[in-house]
Parts: C-alpha cells; sequence; structure tokens
C-alpha cells in the first residue's frame, strides 16, 4: 500500500519527530560555521576578534556538534521507529514535552556560552567556573531525554502486554537497548552536576577536580557508543532495506545491542591514562574492557558485509566486485551510511591505538584525537544520520526530496572532506601538534613550523565538509518549501530471511541485563573512587581564565 | 540458549578476538616487563601553598648524578616555570609538575613525555634524551584564554 497522506495520528506522530529532526539540522548547520572558522585560525588564515574569541567558537561546536545534534537526531530517530512499529492511539505528550525540555537546555546553555559566560568547552572541567545557566541548561537537556526514554520504554511494556510472547520489535529493541544504556551512563553526568551547580551558584565554596573528571568520563564514552548505537540502528534495520536485502541475523543484532549496552561504562578511564591521581591498575583493567568493547563492533562489520554478500548473492551475482556493484551508490541515504562505514575502518585502528594505555603518550590531547573523532562520529555517526535523513524526511512530510543528486553528492563531498581533515589531523597530531588552540605558531618553533602545512590540509577539508553541511541544509529545507507531496510514508525495516534461526529468549530481555550492566560499571569504578575517597583532599574553588 | 552461528562468522569473530589478545598481550608485558605506564603521580600537594612547598618553591633543574636529572615545574596560567632548562644530551630527566590553579596539559613534542598536570597532585614522566636540539614543551590542555602561548624550552646540548 501507497501512504501518501497518512492517517491524523501519524501525522501528530511525525509532527514530533520533524521537531527533533530538524533541530539537529540547525545545530549540525551553526556547527559547521564554527567547526569552518576553528579551522581557518589553526591554519593563521583568520584571527578570531577578542568578543568572539577561539574557545567560546570551541565550546559552541564542540556542545552543538557532540552533544546536540547527536541528541536531538537520536531521540528523533527513536521516536521515529518506535511509533511506526508499535502503531497505536497514544498520546504524544511525552515526546513534546522530552523536546521542549531538551530545547530549553540548549538555548539556557547556549545563550550562556554566546555571552562569553561559559568558555569551558564541551568537557567543562573544573576548577574552570561557568555560569550557573551553563550546567543547568545541560542538565536541562540530559532530563529532556530521559522523558523521551520513558516514552520509548512505556512503548515496550505496552508491546509485551498487547502481545505476550512475542519478541518486541528489532528496531524498537534496539532504541530501547540504547536509551537504557543513556540512561545509565547519563546518571554520572548529572551527579557531576550535584557538585557543579551548587558550587556555580556559590553555595559551596570548592569542588573536588578529580571526581568531577571520574563522572565526566563515566558518562564520557558511553556518550560516543550513544552516537555509535544510533548509527548502527540505522545500518542494521534501515540500510538493508535500501538494496533489497535482509538482515544478516536477529539474535546477532540484539547480541550486539546487548553487548554495546554491557561494556560501553565500565571503560571511562581511557579517557585519564595521563592523570595523577588514578593507579595504573585501574587504568589497565579500563584497557582491558575497552577492548571488550571492540567486540560487537567486530560482530557488526562481519554483519553488514555478509548482508551485502547474500544480497548479491540472491540476484545470483557473486564476487567482491559484483557485490559493490549491486549496491545502490545513487542512494543518498545508502550513499551516507557506506561511506561512514568506510571511514569508521579509519576510526576503529585509531581507537585501538588510542585505547592502548601507556601508547597513549604517543597522542593524548594532540590533534590525532580530533583527527580520531572525526572519523567516528563526525563521519560514521553524522554522515550515516545525514543520509538517514533523505530518507526520513520524505516519510515524515509526504515530501518527495529536493534535488536528490545534490543530496548525492553531499555525501561524496563530506567523505573526502572528512578524509582530508581528519587525515591531516592525523598526521600532524603524530608530529606533535596540540588540540584545542587557536594557533600552532609556538614562537616560530621548527617543530611548530612543521605542523603548518597539516593545518592548511585540514582547513581544505574543513571547507568541502562546510560546504556539504550548507548543500545538506538546503536540502533539507528546500524539501519543505518546494512542497512536492509525491511521497511514499511507508516505512518497513529490515528482518533476517525467513529460514533464519529463531532468536533464543535471553536475547528478547532488555530491562534485566540492564541490571547487569549496573553491576559492572560499579566494580569498573570501585577501586579509583574508593581510592580517591582516601585522599579527599584539595577542594578548588571556581576560576574564570577567559 | 543455543544458537546457530554461520561458520565464516566464527572464523571471524576468532580472528577478531584473538587480534584483541595478542594486543593486550603485548601492552601488559610492556607494562610488566618493561615497567612501561602512563604517568600515574600518587603525590598530593595543596595547590593554595605550592610556592612554599618545596621543592616546588624553587622550580627547576636538579641534578642526582651523572646523566641523572629531575625538573621540577609549576605550570600556571598562562606559563611554565622554568622557561628554559638545559641538560646534555644522553641524559635521563623525571620531570615533575603541578598546578597552582587549573587543569594544564604538560607535553614534551617529540618525545613521549605527555601528561596531565592537576591542582592538588604531582605527575611525573622521564625521558632519555638521546637527540641534541631545543625541544618544545607545551601546555595541550585548554587552561584560559592564553592557552596557545603556553610553552617553554628544553636545550639538549
Ligand atoms: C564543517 C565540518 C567540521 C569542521 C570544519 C570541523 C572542524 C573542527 C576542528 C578544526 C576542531 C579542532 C579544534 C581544536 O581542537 O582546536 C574540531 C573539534 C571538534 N569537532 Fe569538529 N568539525 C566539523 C564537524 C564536526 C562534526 C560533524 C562533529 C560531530 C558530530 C564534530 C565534533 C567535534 C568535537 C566534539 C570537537 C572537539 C571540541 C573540543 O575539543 O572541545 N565536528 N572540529
Ligand atoms: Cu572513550
Ligand atoms: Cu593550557
Amino acid at each position: 500500500m501507497m501512504l501518501s497522506s497518512a492517517p491524523p495520528q501519524v501525522r501528530s506522530e511525525n509532527r514530533v519527530v520533524i521537531a527533533h529532526i530538524y533541530t539537529a539540522t540547525t545545530a549540525i548547520v551553526l556547527g559547521a560555521l564554527f567547526g569552518l572558522l576553528q579551522g581557518y585560525s589553526r591554519a593563521d588564515a583568520i584571527q578570531t576578534p577578542p568578543w568572539f574569541d577561539y574557545y567560546r567558537i570551541l565550546t559552541l561546536h564542540g556542545v552543538l556538534m557532540a552533544l546536540v545534534f547527536t541528541t536531538f537526531f537520536i531521540t528523533g530517530l527513536s521516536l521515529f521507529v518506535t511509533y511506526r512499529s508499535i502503531p497505536r492511539e497514544r498520546s504524544l505528550r511525552l515526546g513534546w514535552l522530552g523536546w521542549a525540555v531538551m530545547v530549553l537546555g540548549t538555548a539556557m546553555a547556549a545563550v550562556t556560552i554566546l555571552s562569553g559566560n561559559a568558555t569551558v568547552l564541551y568537557t567543562f572541567y573544573a576548577p574552570l567556573k561557568a555560569a550557573p545557566t551553563f550546567y543547568l541548561g545541560a542538565t536541562l537537556l540530559v532530563i529532556g531525554t530521559w522523558i523521551v526514554a520513558i516514552e520509548i520504554f512505556e512503548n515496550v511494556a505496552y508491546f509485551r502486554k498487547a502481545h505476550p510472547g512475542e519478541p518486541v520489535p528489532l528496531v524498537v529493541f534496539c532504541a530501547a537497548v540504547t536509551f537504557l544504556m543513556w540512561w545509565i551512563a547519563t546518571l554520572g553526568v548529572v551527579a557531576e552536576m550535584g557538585l557543579l551547580i551548587p558550587w556555580a551558584f556559590g553555595w559551596t565554596h570548592g569542588i573536588n577536580v578529580m571526581f568531577t573528571r571520574l563522572f565526566f568520563w563515566y558518562f564520557g564514552h558511553p556518550l560516543v557508543y550513544f552516537w555509535i548505537m544510533g548509527a548502527y540502528i540505522i545500518w542494521y534495520n534501515i540500510i538493508p532495506t535500501r538494496y533489497g536485502g535482509n538482515l544478516f541475523s536477529d539474535g546477532l543484532t540484539r547480541l550486539t545491542f546487548l553487548m554495546l549496552l554491557l561494556l560501553s561504562t565500565p571503560v571511562g578511564l581511557h579517557h585519564e591514562f595521563m592523570e595523577p591521581g588514578i593507579a595504573p591498575q585501574w587504568k589497565m583493567l579500563h584497557t582491558l574492557t575497552t577492548y571488550g568493547v571492540a567486540v560487537p563492533s567486530f560482530i557488526t562489520a562481519f554483519a553488514i558485509f555478509a548482508s551485502f554478500e547474500l544480497a548479491a548473492r540472491a540476484k545470483g551475482k557473486s564476487g567482491f566486485a559484483a557485490t559493490v556493484a549491486n549496491l545502490p551508490w545513487r542512494d543518498p541515504a545508502f550513499a551516507g551510511a557506506a561511506y561512514g562505514m568506510l571511514l569508521f575502518i579509519i576510526g576503529g585502528f585509531g581507537g585501538l591505538i588510542n585505547a592502548s594505555y601507556s601508547m597513549d603518550s604517543l597522542v593524548h590531547n594532540t590533534i590525532w584525537i580530533v583527527g580520531h573523532f572525526h572519523v567516528t562520529v563526525g563521519g560514521p555517526v553524522a554522515l550515516t544520520f545525514v543520509g538517514c535523513a533523505y530518507w526520513m524526511i520524505p516519510k515524515l512530510t509526504g515530501r518527495t526530496l529536493w534535488k536528490p543528486e545534490w543530496a548525492l553528492w553531499q555525501t561524496r563531498i563530506w567523505f573526502l572532506g572528512m578524509l582530508i581533515m581528519s587525515i591531516a589531523m592525523h598526521v600532524a597530531g603524530l608530529l606533535g601538534s596540540p588540540r584545542r588552540t587557536e594557533s600552532v605558531a609556538y614562537l616560530g618553533s621548527a617543530a611548530a613550523a612543521s605542523w603548518e602545512p597539516y593545518m592548511l590540509l585540514a582547513a581544505a577539508g574543513g571547507t568541502l565538509l562546510f560546504i556539504s553541511i550548507i548543500m545538506f541544509a538546503t536540502v533539507a529545507i528546500g524539501t519543505l518549501v518546494t512542497n512536492d507531496k509525491t511521497a511514499d510514508m511507508t516505512v518497513t525495516f529490515a528482518t533476517q530471511p525467513p529460514a533464519g534461526e529463531p532468536t533464543p529468549a535471553p536475547l528478547q530481555h532488555i530491562f534485566r541485563w540492564g541490571v547487569l550492566a549496573i553491576v559492572l560499571a560499579v566494580l569498573a569504578y570501585l577501586g579509583p573512587v574508593s581510592e580517591l575517597l582516601q585522599h579527599p583532599g584539595y577542594l578548588a574553588p571556581g576560576m574564570r581564565t577567559w | 540458549m543455543r544458537m546457530h552461528v554461520h561458520r565464516y562468522e566464527r572464523w571471524w569473530m576468532t580472528f577478531g578476538f584473538s587480534m584483541l589478545v595478542l594486543f593486550l598481550c603485548i601492552i601488559f608485558f610492556a607494562a610488566f616487563a618493561d615497567n612501561m605506564n602512563p604517568p600515574s603521580g600518587l603525590q598530593q600537594i595543596d595547590p593554595t601553598r605550592v610556592a612554599q612547598t618545596p621543592p616546588f618553591d624553587h622550580p627547576g633543574l636538579r641534578r642526582l648524578s651523572d646523566g641523572k636529572y629531575e625538573v621540577y615545574y609549576v605550570a600556571q596560567i598562562f606559563s611554565f616555570n622554568p622557561q628554559t632548562v638545559t641538560i646534555p644530551a644522553g641524559s635521563t630527566v623525571t620531570f615533575y609538575a603541578t598546578s597552582p590553579d587549573v587543569v594544564h596539559g604538560f607535553s614534551i613534542v617529540d618525545t613521549d613525555v605527555n601528561m596531565m598536570v592537576i591542582p592538588g597532585w604531582v605527575n611525573a614522566a622521564s625521558h632519555t634524551f638521546r637527540r641534541p636540539g631545543t625541544y618544545l614543551l607545551l601546555c595541550n590542555e585548554y587552561c584560559g584564554i592564553g592557552h596557545a602561548n603556553m610553552a617553554a624550552k628544553i636545550e639538549v646540548q
């Protein structure tokens, strides 16, 4: 059945999702502008004025990209797949409330940063002290996502009651596991806010810097897995439908998500390898668990390529070239995800290097790390999301995509731009160039001079990326404006082949795995936390050094 | 629980898993046999009294024996104290650093010296300088508006 004018219930659900997705779009466009300015400043092509200094721009870029764009896209996507997989008459109060709280929080934080009262970067490391509205805004952003999580969990509960004995639809399972992981992770940042907010208001006079850092990275690593799980929802459930293929295996997909739930949190110390105050054995423990969390990504790599191959074989094609040629490279949704996957190969190798304990000293806080997360979150995740938006917007609005060939070129230009920017950053990082600096001149030092060509190359890649994001925004807005209401709004998600194995019962549970995830997180942090409690130490007053 | 896993999938998973185990063995071997651990200073200090606490009351170079040195650094907004130290080529130097204000980074370009400097703690890392030259020491954690100017020199002669 071709659905080009949806029933009122679906139309009002779509409006919630559109609000989330277009907020994400706004964030990525603004974020791209700031990213471009950073690239030019580091290449010494521009100098930022004192009233809009580099670090204010960098705070905006980090917050908008890492926290706002990604989060709004994942909440929108997860609500979308839940609503479409479990059709029913439902109240949309939670979906709207979650969005409104997230927007309010984002606006509070953004205004505070813009006014220069929160130039603390997106990691807001104490004793740097921002105005309280920054921390309050960030907390509201998180609380808004909790409201969305409740909405998704409620639908899971409804489904189980209405269909006893049936497994929750895979795509909803993936979304629910993602939000369960997110909830466990965000407990860390909310605990940190419990220290920061009273301190920012001046109600407490000092803050334990080590605890804020520990709490932040308890949250900070699962944050990146939240993004990756968002991309995996798309890779497993939506991408196979673009080439008429199947999911490789229902059980294996659920296993992947459950492993990510269990292993995303007990790894945060790999961001604190170079820190004092944390004994080496805890850092080593987190090295071990970090290697563990690579396993579900190995499984994913296999499952995706296997699905490509089975789709080609179903058409009687075999061999590498025929399998690649069988894929819909001209479909922007597929192209976005596929180029993202290619970038993720670089990202995966780099990640293993960063995770390698003492080897991290070669790359820690160099621009290599920035290169790394642009080929993980900035490529695989963001490009998959942008590609997915090309698929989703017609399903949400009933409007056919305006200029699909722009959409396609957009994904290609992004891939190229990201490749150039990221490789330049990786190389400069190995040569010692630091991250988070407005210029890398360093008083004419010879080492610093060797970084300059790579900064120029990175700025060139950044320019391509900026052009690409503007093209995305043009297509996203153009589709609304041209109002060509001919799109098919029906949505189907990938399933495993009918002959596939039934999914084992333990892989159908969600919440009881959450208990195990919490136990693992507690075990991983028990050691360092109890040691820090034995050295209560210094309570830092806040400082404003910008 | 029984789940059939395809043969190729099993091979791939075994391969991936074995690689991870191999990498981990190398890391652990380096850590236990060669003592290659990341800087993890566990000594505490009162940041409000850095200027009165020896040895940070007189930051700078100390010679321990032939070819062995220590340098005590105060990393503060937006400079390192000492600004320049001079050591003979071939020396092994242990760097100690602490901060009286916010978090800083301590990275010596072209070496593996790279550590976080956190108020309240003394962090430490060692390096043997084989090649003569001027080494750049820079702050690689954002510490405020003058962060990009926070640098110093190590002369190896
Ligand atoms: C137009 C595209 C983009 C450009 C030109 C760009 C450029 C940059 C540059 C040059 C930096 C390093 C600044 C520094 O360390 O001094 C940076 C940092 C960063 N970028 Fe991007 N970027 C882009 C897109 C993205 C996307 C799509 C994401 C994620 C979704 C992202 C996330 C980040 C994050 C989290 C940081 C770190 C901020 C910090 O260190 O506090 N960027 N970007
Ligand atoms: Cu991490
Ligand atoms: Cu600094």
